[in-house]
């Protein structure tokens, strides 16, 4: 060691001239390239940057020097040492990403395994078209109307302007409840909800009516005893027969897309007059798009309105009433009526819980 | 109603006759449904008219053959072997001969059969696509046709029967007359109407006849042909017509009544007059009267049928069917004709209480043109005259007399105003005089055109303006009829109730249950089944009269019996893990049934009639209800799967309750047909709105269920629509985490214990966490150990572990008071 006041020259030092510091950096270099894993680098890291490393070491020897030596050493120094502390920081980063890689390489599994441990729920379509026909019809600024399926004659039949020996009282049609004579039935049809609606609150009014009517039918592929209509009823000033074919027409676009549309066929229902069937133009028919008979409508029959409490003279109606069943058959392409009302879940699961 | 194109256009006057496709589409636009277009299938070929010269029977068969010499042309004679035996020698026969084509395909060749040789084949009129009478081949009435003359033109093979269904209200379309005048409105062309012809005055009466009961009939029409000849066929134009309309030719008398009414629509009932003792009397039965009918059926006759009765006593069910004591038969020449207008109401019933829909009653239930009967009858009696060498008796019997519609008046544009359509000038009253109404327009003082209708007899229908308007519309067409959407109104959506019954379903649905819809009508027995005992509100049902199933009459108290059906249907079929759901009405009888009230129409009933009406009605709330069995967690490559138990069905309770926003307690209960120790009660604060659980096990053994199945059930309608308008404050500051395992007896509830610890532990308690329940030595006897986990935090700072520690000791200090709990070291 040099004495303290010596004017020489620190490369003269043996541990601080460059080609020293140059051979400690290379050496780092070496040893940190040679670590495998990150427990190696660790292992190696503190002959090259610890108290004892070379160029720690040869910082030690600046003391020594003389000051106009000392900046000059310094700096050799610091670049020797941050060009170690680079190298190692190179080093670890590239070994840490190597492990982050493995590590989620040995974590993989088979994304394809399937996780039905609850398997799915699902609505019945009935439930989700009749919901589906209330989303439309409220989007129209209809209001969705309810009534129950055990039904007096009154409502069922004599309101709706059915006279007492229409044929559809008979048992043939109807469920008709006990005692005999109860004056009770089980609902028909839906209609009976006009005239509970129209008892119940002044015009206007725009009601639609999804619900579960009965009628004595065998049930067999096209048939059921128990199904589902939607009723359809507009009181209101100065509406037409015009406005029952527009909202048809809205209706028929919204459930079988934009190029749908309906046709009416004069018909005859005891509640409507001038009476009409609805026939659908159905884009997506089996063998080509055609008209599918869908329901029936009409303009309310004056004595119904006159049965509610409404002047026909200043009030007109519409009303019509669809299916669910039969409009879930040709929608969906079903073949058997059976298959909606048996419950056998592997009929309904497929719906999940929108139709 | 099937009718031949040819008969349909008989009386329409048209430059050029529309195709039969033209003539259905033209029905259907105006309101006749069409259910068939039947074009009668081709024949080719010769096919020609042959006289029966002789029958050689051949015996040596199994069955009786025939072989014929057939004279088919001058000079030629044919010989045919033939299966049928219902024709002699003499009789003219339709022959196709070798080189013919019939409907099938099916080519006549000369062949050998039966050991001779066939020159051609003697055919049915079902061989020849004439209807499906396969009884025995076709004999043509004599002096039809000559040997050789061409039958295809003869036969009329070349016709279309269009098959319609005209509606109810529309009786006098159930004719060829009505029918051919609905075309000619559709294609405005001139009609002339066999309906309304002129008939001779009568030279007094023809026999007494009687109404007593006018209500039953309002017009009793007689006429009377003697000296026909009862072996008279019926000629083979009527025929023909009779079997492409679907009705079989009996005899020339009962062939003119069937081929009359087509025609014209009036119904008529040939008598033999020789059998009727005295005069006619119109009345109801008498309790206890029978009658014995045509088709030889002795039927108890009801006081509200209408019958006509002789001196002997009634003779025939009116309107519906004759008696066997006065039928034409074979011999009869002495015919009396009757036509009549008879109550439809009355008709309708009868038919329904005797079972017994005829053509006759179809019409009369509909109501038939009232002033139609003299010209039927004229009709009849002019063809029996014809063709049976009969003459009519110069008296006709009239009582009552035709029902004059009432005039209805309407704004002339009313048609328009309800069509939203501006029809031309002149449209309205000339529809209107096209279907047959006399029509006069007016104005009135204030300005406004009116137009006044008096619809003719055969349209009963017309008793109001809209009425009237239907007909301006139906023959204007729908199809010109705009789509307008009527201005929108201002709607509320969805109530919330329909909102949250939705939500409802939705949830289960998503938490893995399939919604089913089981029938509403249950079998009583299966309340046994149930276990339900004697008395249990739940048997007390309301009965339908008319069930499809015998037993399944009741309708449904409860939705489980409906969906346990569906379970064992789907564990038939294979599946055997089910997760089912249904929202559905039940039918509550009241304790107090009130009897509906007689409410009237025409008007609106009072308020205290609509009040007395709803009381009338069972109650019919909306339940929920689901079933599993099987494994709610599938086995798989994760593990094993998890059997559905008790806690699931609870589960599926309170999910309902959450999905409508009230959170349900739940209480241990013991209500069939639960598990005693398995069964919950769901409630509102105090009030019980359902009950899940495991089902009995002799419940599961009585109906066949898996071990273990379980069911919950709650009234919807019972949850309240509570306000949910939540306003939670988010502390942001840390929480301290505390567990606590407290020793009770074992029959202290977990969910009270919870409650307890909740409300004991204060304001800084957050959440409370079941997490472990544990019984063994390490308690003792009758004791569990209740392990939660409890979250404390403050709102305002960050809560000291102290400050959580005393709270938690209080929570544990409340159970201890209330259950004798004590904290678990």
């Amino acid at each position: 060691m040099s004495g303290a006041n010596d004017p020489y020259d620190p490369k003269q030092v043996a541990a601080l001239s460059p080609e020293a510091l140059d051979a400690a950096v290379e050496q780092a270099r070496e040893a940190f390239a040679k670590a495998a894993d990150l427990d190696e680098l660790a292992a190696v890291k503190p002959s090259h940057l610890g108290d004892r490393s070379p160029v720690l070491l040869a910082r030690r020897e600046i003391g020594a020097l003389p000051p106009a030596a000392k900046a000059e050493a310094g700096k050799r120094v610091n670049e020797a040492q941050n060009a170690v502390k680079a190298a190692f920081e190179e080093r670890r980063a590239r070994l840490q990403a190597e492990r982050d890689d493995r590590v989620l390489r040995e974590e993989t599994v088979d994304v394809t395994l399937p996780w039905d441990r609850v398997p799915r729920g699902a609505r019945h379509p009935i439930s989700t078209l009749a919901e589906r026909i209330a989303d439309v019809f409220v989007a129209m600024g209809y209001e969705v109307a309810e009534g129950p399926e055990l039904e007096t004659e009154w409502f069922n039949f004599d309101a709706l302007n059915f006279g007492k020996d229409h044929p559809a009282r008979t048992m043939q049609d109807t469920f008709y409840v006990g005692p005999a004579d109860s004056g009770l039935v089980l609902r028909t049809h839906t209609s009976p909800v006009q005239a509970r609606t129209l008892l119940d609150r002044e015009p206007p009014v725009y009601v639609v009516c999804p619900g579960r009517t009965f009628r004595t039918d065998e049930l067999d592929a096209t048939h059921t005893p128990v199904f589902h209509q939607v009723e359809g009823l507009a009181v209101d000033k100065g509406l037409t027969m015009a406005h029952l074919k527009g909202t048809l027409d809205a209706f028929a676009r919204a459930m079988f897309g934009e190029d749908s549309k309906t046709r009416l066929r004069p018909s005859f229902f005891p509640f409507t007059e001038p009476s009409a069937e609805v026939d659908v133009w159905f884009p997506e028919k089996k063998g080509g798009p055609g008209w599918v008979e869908w329901g029936g409508c009409g303009m309310v029959n004056p004595n119904v309105l006159r049965n509610c409490g409404v002047d026909p003279d200043v009030y007109s109606g519409f009303a019509f009433g669809m299916g669910l069943e039969r409009t879930l058959q040709f929608r969906n392409g079903l073949p058997d009526m059976r298959d909606m009302v048996e419950g056998d879940v592997r009929f309904t699961q497929p719906f999940g819980t929108e139709a | 109603m099937r009718i031949p194109v040819t008969w349909l256009v008989e009386n329409l006057e048209f430059a050029e006759t529309p195709t039969p496709e033209q003539l259905a589409e033209a029905f259907v636009r105006i309101g006749i449904e069409v259910e068939d277009v039947h074009e009668l299938d081709s024949v080719t070929g010769p096919l020609v008219a042959g006289r029966v010269v002789e029958i050689e029977e051949l015996t040596e068969f199994k069955k009786p053959i025939r072989y014929c010499q057939v004279e088919v042309g001058p000079d030629q004679v044919n010989g045919i072997v033939c299966g049928a035996s219902n024709f002699q020698e003499g009789d003219t026969v339709v022959v196709a001969l070798p080189g013919a084509v019939l409907p099938g395909g099916f080519t006549i060749s000369a062949r050998k059969t039966y050991g001779r040789t066939s020159n051609g084949m003697i055919c049915s009129a079902a061989e020849l696509g004439l209807g499906d009478d396969h009884s025995g081949i076709m004999v043509l009435p004599s002096g039809t046709a000559q040997p050789g003359d061409d039958a295809i033109e003869l036969l009329g093979l070349g016709d279309t029967v269009i098959e319609v269904a005209p509606t109810p209200d529309r009786g006098y379309a159930f004719s060829v007359r009505g029918l051919a005048r609905e075309i000619a409105c559709a294609f405005d062309v001139p009609y002339r109407d066999p309906g309304t012809a002129e008939v001779p005055e009568g030279e007094g009466e023809v026999l007494p006849v009687r109404i007593e009961d006018e209500g039953a009939c309002s017009r009793f029409v007689a006429r009377r042909v003697s000296g026909v000849d009862p072996t008279a066929p019926t000629p083979w134009w009527m025929r023909r017509r009779l079997m492409l309309a679907g009705i079989r030719s009996i005899s020339l008398p009962v062939d003119v009544t069937n081929y009359v009414m087509l025609e014209l629509g009036q119904p008529l009932h040939a008598f033999d007059a020789r059998s009727v003792k005295g005069g006619l009397v119109v009345r109801r039965a008498v309790a206890g009267e029978k009658l014995t009918t045509l088709d030889e059926q002795v039927r108890a006759l009801d006081p509200d049928d209408i019958v006509i009765a002789d001196d002997s006593g009634v003779v025939s069910l009116a309107g519906v069917m004759g008696g066997a004591s006065t039928e034409v038969s074979a011999t009869s020449s002495d015919i009396l004709l009757e036509a009549a207008n008879w109550d439809p109401a009355s008709i309708a019933r009868t038919v329904r209480r005797h079972k017994l829909p005829s053509e006759a009653a179809k019409r009369f239930e509909r109501t038939v043109d009232t002033a139609l009967a003299p010209v039927a009858l004229e009709r009849a009696a002019r063809l029996l005259d014809m063709f049976g060498d009969g003459s009519i008796k110069p008296g006709r019997t009239d009582v009552g007399g035709p029902t004059q519609p009432k005039p209805v008046s309407m704004p002339i544009n009313l048609p328009d105003r309800v069509a939203g359509v501006n029809y031309a000038r002149g449209v309205t009253a000339r529809r209107l005089g096209q279907i047959g109404c006399q029509v006069e327009v007016t104005t009135g003082d204030d300005g406004a055109t009116m137009v006044t209708a008096i619809p003719p007899t055969w349209r009963a229908d017309l008793t109001q303006p809209a009425d009237l308007v239907e007909e301006v519309l139906r023959l204007e067409g729908y199809d010109t009829i705009p789509s307008t959407l009527p201005p929108a109104p201002a709607g509320r959506g969805l109530t919330e109730q329909q909102r949250r019954r939705r939500t409802v379903s939705r949830a289960l649905a998503e938490s893995g249950f399939v919604e089913v819809k089981p029938f509403p009508f249950v079998a009583p027995a299966v309340f046994d089944a149930l276990g339900l005992p004697e008395g249990d509100v739940r048997r007390n049902t309301v009965s339908v009269l008319n069930p499809l199933e015998s037993d399944k009459h009741a309708l449904a108290t409860t939705l489980v019996p409906g969906l346990l059906e569906t379970v064992q249907r789907n564990l038939a079929r294979g599946q055997k893990d089910l997760a089912v759901y249904t929202i559905a009405q039940v039918t509550l009888p009241r304790t107090q049934q009130v009897p509906v009230p007689q409410v009237g129409v025409g008007e609106r009933p009072s308020d205290a009639q609509v009040a007395s009406l709803l009381a009338a009605l069972p109650q019919q709330p909306v339940h929920v209800a689901a079933v599993l069995t099987g494994n709610r967690e599938q086995a798989g490559w994760w593990g094993k799967g998890r059997q559905a138990d008790w806690a699931d069905a609870v589960q599926a309770a309170r999910l309902v309750g959450q999905a409508y926003g009230v959170e349900l307690t739940v209480v241990a209960s013991d209500l069939a047909p639960w598990h005693p120790g398995r069964c919950a009660e769901l409630r509102v604060g105090d009030w019980p709105v359902g009950h899940a659980g495991e089902l009995h096990p002799k419940v599961v053994e009585a109906l066949g269920l898996p071990k273990r199945t379980v069911a919950m059930e709650l009234d919807l309608d019972a949850l309240p629509l509570s306000d949910h308008r939540p306003a939670p404050v988010v502390s942001a500051y840390p929480p301290v985490l505390l567990d606590v395992a407290v020793v009770v007896p074992v029959e202290v509830p977990a969910g009270q214990v919870a409650r307890v610890l909740r409300t004991g532990g204060g304001a800084l308690l957050e959440d409370i966490r079941l997490f472990d329940v544990y019984t063994g030595d390490q308690v003792g006897e009758g004791k569990r150990s209740l392990a939660y986990s409890l979250r404390f935090r403050a709102p305002d700072r960050t809560l000291t572990v102290e400050e959580a520690t005393a709270a938690r000791d209080a929570a544990v200090a409340a159970a201890a008071e209330r259950f004798g709990a004590v904290l678990r070291g």
